[in-house]
């Protein structure tokens, strides 16, 4: 359980505490990666199972990892078509999953709210590893994780685990397919909880009616959104969301919203670090140089986001007992 | 049967065309209705229903049902979808020509009429298609169509793209004095869009359809309407951009006529948000922002929308436990209706006389139909409801087929205890849910 939730399906429904007690657990999670051994018997006997709807990696291995980790046995299953034109709807799929007795099911899928159909459905618990345009609750949180333990190093604190507070009064810019983007709800979610505050930024044909009502600033002008930031996190531009048409081509996308080294050296503050979900398109939203540079924490996601994923499953496949008082 | 005699005595008569409101007895006789008067003395072979402490009223009518029949039987048929019917009050229904095949030709017109005869439930009138095959394309026949029974013409569940073809639709239609009733969307500008833009579609990640989808259709037909002086008949309107326009065109004398739904009343787009999901919110039109729930109610309330039409849609759960992408349009609204638009009435938006009007006279005067009134002489399509029952809506216990409500589990209040279709009771409340 994550406080009240036996499903993660998005930041939205989770409290301040709730979020804080996930990422505080990630921080002995972290610690357990990064053992010479990575192997905790946590959830030895717990199955988890990865049902991606949706080509990704990334996400996908990671879930992995942090099962694996745990000593949890994890399975995925792939399917790179959408359940209708299989001919088995998504209920049917998830009935049949929950007939092997998961402890966990982890669901990434084109359609917003299609772990929530699930939750409602199956006994397991359900983790949502990105719907649709709605969320990707661990993209998220790991995201916070990131951002909180650069703001403690900042603060003079390096040697000690991540202090959650510091992201309070903190601005953070978000620039590109917000409409698209679970990322950035979530993250608009989050960092709203932890009193943070988001700037969004990207050309209004990518700026979904009504977001401000999330507690957002809009901005349409790369400048006006990054300068005095303490983040920039850049969004993955899609080639496909070019038809549609939200943009006239990624050559112009970039002139104006894409990131380089003389942007980030004009326009942002010399501690202000650069995100990116991943993956990146080089030379699109970012420019080479900036994402391998000092400011990218890009690859600290990465790593964060196996902690995080660790913690997510331990909470809610029901670790037996506290994983940092089990040595390896 | 209908050579009984029959007194409704002791309920509150709201019969708008009228002017009716007050006790009164109802007295049918041969299936019609014989008087409406106070103080009748009741013969002794005589049947006495006793409506004390409700609302006796014309038959409902509603303009906008799909019965599914010829061709998606297994979500609902004429005689299951009549049964929903007169349990909701109605004795009239119109059916949208979206059956498998289309209402474009008299064969299945006279299929779904000799359905509804069979059934013998509510009266059924036939909607045919404005285009052959509603593909946008030609012309149906509007002639044969009108002849072999059918109020107006509709393509409905689809827009009529070209414009070209909908004013010849509304010329044509003309010579045989068939309104065109219209489902107004801009397919370019919905795009993949599956609820209302705005804030709760952007929250939930779900593609949005913009309120100016509708309006620019509407906007669109009104000039058509004006070009031609052709019938037009705007669909479950949505939205505050479209009550502008058909004010603004009614004011001006056009040959408009406006439907609104109760769900379109009752319920906003953060209702979607609220439910997780849940595809029993999700229809076409989509749920609008409190913004247009209120202009719908206003717009209601001063004739600007003429009455109220369910837009009845059932679906199984075949079409409706999937993605909310993928999960198809509409809900079913004949049996929660009443209680659902009783609500406007105890929010204050709305007053009795004009709920019941809405239901009434003015469905019936939009496409012409026959009933809408108490009137001596008439046949007695009568509804008693008790505006004060209180039931809990269970989409299992629907006499519809289909299950698709955003109310179940829903605490409802007001609901109909008798229908009377001719004189013949065609519908009574349980004593248990009484």
């Amino acid at each position: 359980m994550i406080g009240r939730h036996r499903h993660l399906t998005g930041l939205e429904p989770l409290s301040r505490d709730e979020i804080v007690s996930v990422l505080q657990l990630a921080t002995s999670m972290k610690e357990v990666l990064r053992r010479p051994i990575k192997k905790v018997p946590t959830l030895r006997g717990k199955a988890v199972v990865n049902l991606f709807f949706e080509a990704s990696t990334r996400t996908r291995t990671s879930f992995e990892t942090a099962a694996k980790v745990l000593s949890a046995d994890a399975v995925n299953w792939t399917s790179s078509t959408s359940s209708v034109t299989k001919g088995e709807t998504l209920v049917d799929t998830a009935r049949n999953i929950e007939a092997m007795h998961p402890d966990v099911l982890v669901i990434r899928h084109p359609a917003s709210g299609a772990p929530q159909l699930v939750a409602d459905r199956v006994s397991c618990s359900v983790v949502s590893a990105g719907d649709g345009a709605h969320e990707h609750p661990s993209q998220g949180l790991l995201d916070l994780y990131t951002l909180a333990e650069h703001f403690t190093a900042q603060a003079g604190k390096q040697d000690g685990p991540p202090d959650f507070g510091t992201l309070a009064g903190k601005t953070v810019a978000i620039v590109g397919d917000v409409s698209h983007s679970r990322v950035a709800r979530s993250n608009l979610h989050g960092l709203g909880k932890l009193g943070a505050k988001v700037r969004l930024c990207g050309p209004p044909t990518m700026i979904p009616q009504g977001i401000e009502a999330l507690g957002a600033t809009v901005h349409h002008q790369l400048r006006a959104a990054v300068e005095g930031a303490d983040a920039v996190m850049m969004l993955r531009i899609q080639h496909e969301r070019i038809g549609d048409p939200l943009i006239p081509g990624t050559r112009e996308y970039s002139k104006f919203w894409g990131l380089n080294e003389k942007k980030a050296a004009e326009w942002l503050t010399p501690s202000c670090v650069i995100l990116h979900p991943g993956p990146i398109n080089r030379g699109v939203e970012l420019s080479p140089e900036v994402a391998d540079g000092e400011r990218s924490v890009i690859l600290d996601q990465v790593e964060n986001g196996v902690a995080v994923r660790m913690a997510i499953l331990y909470l809610l496949a029901g670790g037996a007992q506290e994983p940092a008082a089990e040595r390896a | 049967m209908t050579s009984e005699t029959i007194f409704i005595e002791g309920g509150r008569v709201i019969d708008p065309a009228s002017g009716t409101d007050g006790v009164r007895t109802v007295v049918v006789r041969e299936g019609r209705i014989a008087e409406v008067g106070e103080r009748i003395e009741r013969p002794r072979d005589a049947r006495a229903v006793d409506a004390r402490g409700r609302w006796v009223v014309p038959g409902l009518i509603d303009l906008h049902v799909h019965l599914r029949e010829p061709g998606q039987e297994y979500k609902e048929t004429v005689e299951t979808g009549t049964r929903a019917a007169v349990a909701g009050g109605f004795t009239a229904v119109c059916a949208m020509p979206n059956t498998v095949p289309v209402n474009d030709n008299t064969s299945v017109t006279e299929l779904v009429l000799a359905r509804a005869a069979a059934a013998g439930l509510a009266r059924v009138h036939p909607v045919g298609a404005i285009s052959k095959g509603s593909k946008g394309e030609d012309l149906a026949e509007y002639g044969e169509l009108r002849a072999a029974g059918c109020v107006a013409v509709s393509d409905d569940g689809k827009p009529v793209a070209s414009s070209a073809l909908m004013r010849r639709a509304l010329e044509y239609a003309l010579v045989f004095d068939l309104p065109v009733a219209v489902h107004e969307e801009d397919l370019g500008l919905v795009g993949k869009g599956v609820m209302n833009e705005g804030p709760a579609a952007t929250r939930l990640g779900l593609k949005g359809a913009p309120a100016a989808s509708e309006d620019v259709m509407v906007l669109r037909d009104l000039a058509l309407a004006e070009l031609t002086g052709g019938r037009l008949h705007v669909q479950h309107v949505s939205t505050a951009g479209s009550v502008r326009a058909v004010r603004e065109a009614k004011r001006r004398g056009l040959r408009v006529t406006a439907e609104v739904t109760p769900h379109h009343l009752a319920l906003t787009d953060e209702d979607v948000a609220r439910s997780r999901y849940d595809t029993s919110f999700k229809m076409n039109p989509p749920l609008r922002s409190a913004a247009d729930v209120r202009a719908l109610r206003e717009a209601l309330a001063d004739g600007t929308l003429d009455c109220i039409a369910t837009d009845h849609a059932p679906h199984s759960a075949v079409e409706k436990d999937l993605e909310f992408d993928a999960a198809a349009n509409g809900i079913v609204g004949l049996e929660t209706a009443f209680a659902v638009c009783l609500g406007l009435v105890r929010e204050g938006a709305l007053s009795e006389k004009r709920l019941v009007e809405a239901f009434t006279a003015s469905a019936a005067r939009v496409f012409a139909l026959p009933g809408g009134a108490l009137a001596r002489g008439a046949p007695a399509d009568v509804a008693i409801l008790d505006p004060g029952l209180e039931w809990r809506c269970e989409p299992a216990r629907f006499l519809s087929k289909s299950r698709n409500s955003p109310w179940k589990g829903a605490l409802l209040v007001g609901r109909c205890t008798h229908t009377f279709v001719g004189g013949r009771l065609v519908h009574e409340l349980s004593k248990g849910e009484r």
